[in-house]
């Protein structure tokens, strides 16, 4: 132990302001808050689930942000904010991508599908989803929506992947449940219905 | 026995919602003047608050208000580890002092920028041993260890002891706790083979995959919370108490949850809902508290490390003679927990030792909040205990699970320090279905066969954690339509149990599932009070409640039909959702007609009069808002006797790359014994979840702090080490003994913790079988330790490494 350490020491408020900032002022810019003077275009038009939608979108704001918090498609889930977990998985022109780790303004010429766009218009569950049912892949679920488009994209990729392959194409979504195997089970389900 | 439901897959009644998004988590909810809250958390890891200056913030444009120690802690805080909604004692760093309200995130960020906060900086301490010297730091103002009912203490070693320790040796200094049975001195004089070693376990965090984010408002008198639980009503009864609300006036609404493992089970661990319920009295708004990862992290809880020493012998014949064990259990800056003297008990309950001791001390350090994670004690001794058992087999020219049958719990059998008798144990079925589906005579032929610079490892593991409790209560309802209506308060966390037990209740009833409803999610639903969902009880305790309530409801659609259509009630049955006479079923009455008579009858058939005396206040509450609203079967659940235990069995082949310390796991079964199997898809979810944290805490996951600062180094998942798809197997087989245990009126038992447990010490036991019986005595055995093991670097037990800091 330093003994410097041990000494009583009265350190004055830098501290508290300085270790607020440091884990939360990107998470709170990112979440488009920020009311930054001068010109930018904020009223921006994005593709999402086959609808072009009209928003006002912030310079640093978040895909994940936009989604949850201005379209109120609260499916896409935040798990870490940082690009480590993929619960915010949505598919960008059919690829699997982290909307808490892409600016929404890169997003105007894109196709956005999350998991509020997979139903058929009769109501019928997107062949992963039905498929996520029959084996009970989700556990606590929260996972289970970024679970579900990086299924999706890998299927439309490859119809029908060997488990190997569907592993692989799903690593970057964490499921802090386990419940891996029976993702994969449901998986390779829906790739049996698709 | 065949049964209706029981054993039977379903569709569990969330899980459309799970794959279609549409489910709500806390976080997904708004509400109409909806305002935001900020934490201003300790950058330090002990302190005290001198001062707080909020007169600039709280004059911003925007800013609502703001929640301090002081407000919520009128009469000071309470002299415990226990974690607090806001401090002005943070012994973590990053422990909530003050809340901001504002009109955004930004807003109140901004504000707590311009905060002024003096704290007194305090001597802090990582390592408990650190802690255990004479003239250490202490983690808490008023010592390093909190006594049950006394209050805070000191425990010190002198340098000689803390130096022994940290050598090795059996710790010399007098344990806060001391528990045993049997001759121990015998039991190792009677030994062929003793073990004796040092060992480390890694504390690490829940990492619960959605941050605990609250969301609360008040109307007429009532507190609506939006939070997040393992336990529905039995958190929301624990948090009435936290928040300062009567039991009545609180609605909390929790109809899925992204995550607990032991860390949102009650309402103690988890305290930070009370902040914007505080708030948003304070201010008369609703109040959105949006967590980060990191504040999930730091005051999310983590398990408890343990730095100790374990002694094991064993007779000729193999069985285990004796099992003594010292354990300094890292207690953290906030929180607890008795991992220490559960690993114990687990020894003497899965491996019958015929003496064990237990002594120990829990000492502060200034790091993660504690508590109990996924077998917390149970799960990190099973680790530990597995490849010394390999060794004894080794030693003794005895099978590695010929070692494990012959000390083998079985029914009949006692275990634990309190040498309690099981309610039933089919562990030795489990070893033998396990030994079955991996082949074990075959498979173990191949360990330790060098292909390159690969090498295979087989390995055997045990699993156990109590796994069951009684003295809850249970209600049902119908209305004239004849659909059940099973009141349900147990959690939502992932296990599906909320439902699966639900079904005890329609199988006594003989109703087809597609007419039944689970009524659960918000406590509004007038719900009764279930046991916490933790310790794997929830079948165990929850299929007696449901399965009572029916009873009752069916005893009392007896009474009516009898009296009604006349005869006895014991001349009635049901089937067909119809009560009849047994002998002639055209005689009776479809459940829409009984339903519609006991509402007609009202009185006890309506929840009016003639309750269960012991039901708790909670179960009273809800019952007095259903009463008279429809048929009701209500039930107090009596306290059951024994321990009903959860088992599982772990087989597990590995190939050790010896040139990079890298494990690949190529086969992996997993066979649980916890009684009649109640949902076996759930049970599944179970075991290969479990599984995954097993692996994680064998070879991944750990915290990382900064020795120097005391700063978190780990706080994302990535530093963790949370397992992903890569990290396990492509596929983990399972399977189930499935046999009645006798205290559960559908024979079943819980088993969500043992599955880790057996995960863990199978695959220790195989990373030591690869490495020609190396024994590790650490978890997590990380690839550096491998490689470095294999270069003649030693280094299996460096105090507290595996802890807190090595990388
Ligand atoms: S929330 Fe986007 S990767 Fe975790
Ligand atoms: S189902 Fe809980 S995190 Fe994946």
């Amino acid at each position: 132990m330093n003994p410097k350490l041990t000494r009583r020491r009265f350190i004055k408020g830098v501290i508290a302001s300085g270790a607020a900032a440091t884990t939360t002022t990107m998470w709170y810019a990112a979440n488009g808050q920020d009311r930054p003077t001068g010109f930018v275009e904020r009223l921006i038009r994005i593709n999402v689930n086959g609808q072009e939608r009209s928003v006002d979108v912030a310079p640093q704001e978040t895909l994940a942000s936009t989604l949850r918090y201005k379209l109120g498609l609260t499916g896409t889930k935040l798990g870490c904010n940082r690009g480590e977990c993929g619960a915010c998985t949505v598919l960008v022109d059919d690829t699997p991508t982290y909307a808490c780790s892409v600016l929404t303004h890169s997003m105007k010429f894109a196709r956005i599908e999350t998991v509020e766009g997979l139903e058929a218009p009769n109501g019928d569950l997107h062949a992963v989803q039905q498929g996520f049912i029959d084996q009970l892949s989700p556990q606590c679920g929260y996972c289970t929506p970024g679970q579900v488009m990086s299924a999706v994209g890998l299927l439309r990729a490859n119809p029908n992947p060997t488990r190997e392959e569907a592993r692989q194409a799903m690593a970057g979504n964490i499921c802090r449940c386990g419940s891996y195997d029976s993702y994969l089970d449901g998986v390779m389900r829906a790739a049996e219905i698709g | 026995m065949a049964y209706m439901h029981i054993g039977k897959d379903f569709v569990p009644p969330d899980v459309a919602g799970k794959v279609t998004g549409r489910i709500k988590y806390s976080e997904d909810y708004t509400r109409e003047g909806m305002v935001y809250a900020r934490l201003l958390t300790s950058p330090i890891p002990h302190a005290k608050v001198v001062s707080i200056d909020a007169s600039e913030a709280l004059a911003m444009e925007g800013v609502f208000g703001i929640l301090t120690a002081d407000d919520v802690y009128p009469d000071g805080e309470a002299n415990s580890t226990g974690l607090k909604i806001l401090t002005n004692e943070p012994t973590l760093v990053g422990e909530p002092i003050l809340a901001v309200a504002a009109v955004d995130e930004k807003t109140a960020e901004t504000a707590i920028a311009a905060i002024t906060v003096t704290f007194e900086r305090l001597p802090f301490v990582m390592d408990p041993v650190d802690s255990l010297e004479e003239g250490g730091p202490d983690a808490y103002n008023g010592g390093n260890t909190f006594v049950f009912r006394e209050g805070f203490a000191q425990e010190k070693w002198t340098s000689d002891q803390v130096a022994s320790f940290r050598a090795g040796n059996e710790p010399t200094a007098e344990p806060a706790a001391e528990l045993s049975y049997g001759d121990l001195e015998a039991g190792f004089a009677n030994s062929a083979f003793v073990y004796e070693t040092p060992f480390t376990t890694a504390g690490y965090p829940h990492m619960s995959m959605e941050p605990r984010s609250a969301m609360a408002y008040w109307e007429d008198g009532k507190l609506y919370l939006h939070g997040t639980s393992q336990s529905l009503t039995a958190l929301a009864d624990g948090m009435a108490g936290i928040v300062g609300v009567p039991k009545e006036d609180l609605v909390f609404i929790n109809a899925a949850t992204g995550g607990g493992f032991g860390q949102r089970a009650r309402a103690g661990s988890i305290p930070s809902m009370a902040i914007p319920a505080k708030l948003s009295q304070k201010i008369n708004r609703p109040v959105m508290m949006r967590c980060t990862r990191e504040e999930e992290f730091t005051i999310g809880g983590a398990r408890q490390g343990f730095q100790g020493w374990i002694k094991l012998g064993f007779k000729q014949d193999g069985t285990m003679a004796a099992a003594d064990l010292w354990i300094v259990s890292d207690n953290g800056g906030k929180g607890g927990g008795g991992d220490a003297f559960s690993a114990t008990n687990a020894i003497s309950i899965v491996y019958q030792a015929e003496a064990v001791r237990f002594r120990g001390v829990s000492i502060g350090s200034n790091t993660a909040h504690r508590g109990a994670q996924r077998g917390p004690g149970e799960n990190q001794i099973a680790a530990i205990v597995s490849p010394i058992l390999d060794k004894a087999a080794e030693e003794l020219g005895i099978d590695r699970l010929e070692i494990r049958k012959l000390n083998t719990p079985q029914t009949g059998d006692v275990g634990g320090i309190n040498r309690q008798p099981f309610t039933s144990a089919y562990m030795p079925e489990a070893l033998e279905q396990a030994a079955t589906a991996f082949n074990w005579e075959e498979r173990i032929t191949r360990s330790r066969q060098r292909n390159g610079s690969k090498v295979t490892g087989i390995g055997i593991g045990q699993g156990y954690h109590n796994a069951g409790r009684s003295g809850m209560d249970g209600i049902i309802m119908m209305g004239p339509d004849g659909r059940l209506r099973v009141h349900n308060g147990v959690g939502n966390l992932g296990t599906y149990s909320y439902a699966s037990t639900s079904r005890a209740a329609a199988e006594v009833l003989k109703m087809p599932w597609d007419r039944c409803d689970v009524i659960t999610g918000r406590t509004d639903n007038h719900l009764p009070i279930t046991s916490p969902q933790d310790g794997s009880n929830s079948i165990f305790t929850n299929t007696r409640t449901c399965f009572g309530a029916a009873q009752d409801m069916l005893a009392k659609m007896k009474e009516i039909a009898a009296a009604d259509l006349g005869g006895d009630p014991a001349d009635y049955d049901v089937s067909n959702e119809r009560v009849h006479q047994i002998a002639d079923d055209t005689v009776g009455m479809t459940f829409g007609e009984v339903a519609q008579r006991a509402m007609e009858l009202g009185g006890k058939y309506t929840g009016e009069a003639e309750l269960p005396e012991e039901l708790a206040e909670w179960t009273q509450i809800s019952v007095s808002r259903l009463a008279g609203s429809g048929f009701m079967g209500v039930y107090h659940d009596p306290r059951h006797s024994n321990n009903p235990p959860g088992f599982t069995v772990t087989c597990t082949e590995i190939e050790l790359d010896t040139e990079t310390g890298k494990i690949e796991i190529l086969d992996m079964v997993s066979i649980a014994e916890c009684g009649t199997v109640v949902h076996p898809q759930g049970l599944k979810n179970q075991l290969v979840g479990g599984g995954v944290w097993g692996i994680g805490m064998s070879v991944l996951e750990r915290h990382l702090y900064d020795p120097q600062n005391g700063l978190p180094a780990s706080t994302g998942y990535w530093q963790s080490k949370i397992p992903t798809y890569l990290d396990t197997p492509l596929k983990i087989d399972t399977g189930w003994v499935d046999l009645p245990d006798p205290e559960n009126p559908v024979g079943a038992r819980g088993v969500g913790e043992p599955s880790m447990g057996s995960v863990s010490a199978a695959l220790n036991a195989a990373v030591s079988d690869a490495l020609d019986g190396h024994v590790f005595n650490a978890t997590p055995v990380t690839t550096d330790m491998i490689v470095n093991h294999i270069a003649g670097i030693s280094e299996e037990w460096v105090p507290l490494a595996q802890n807190n800091f090595r990388g």
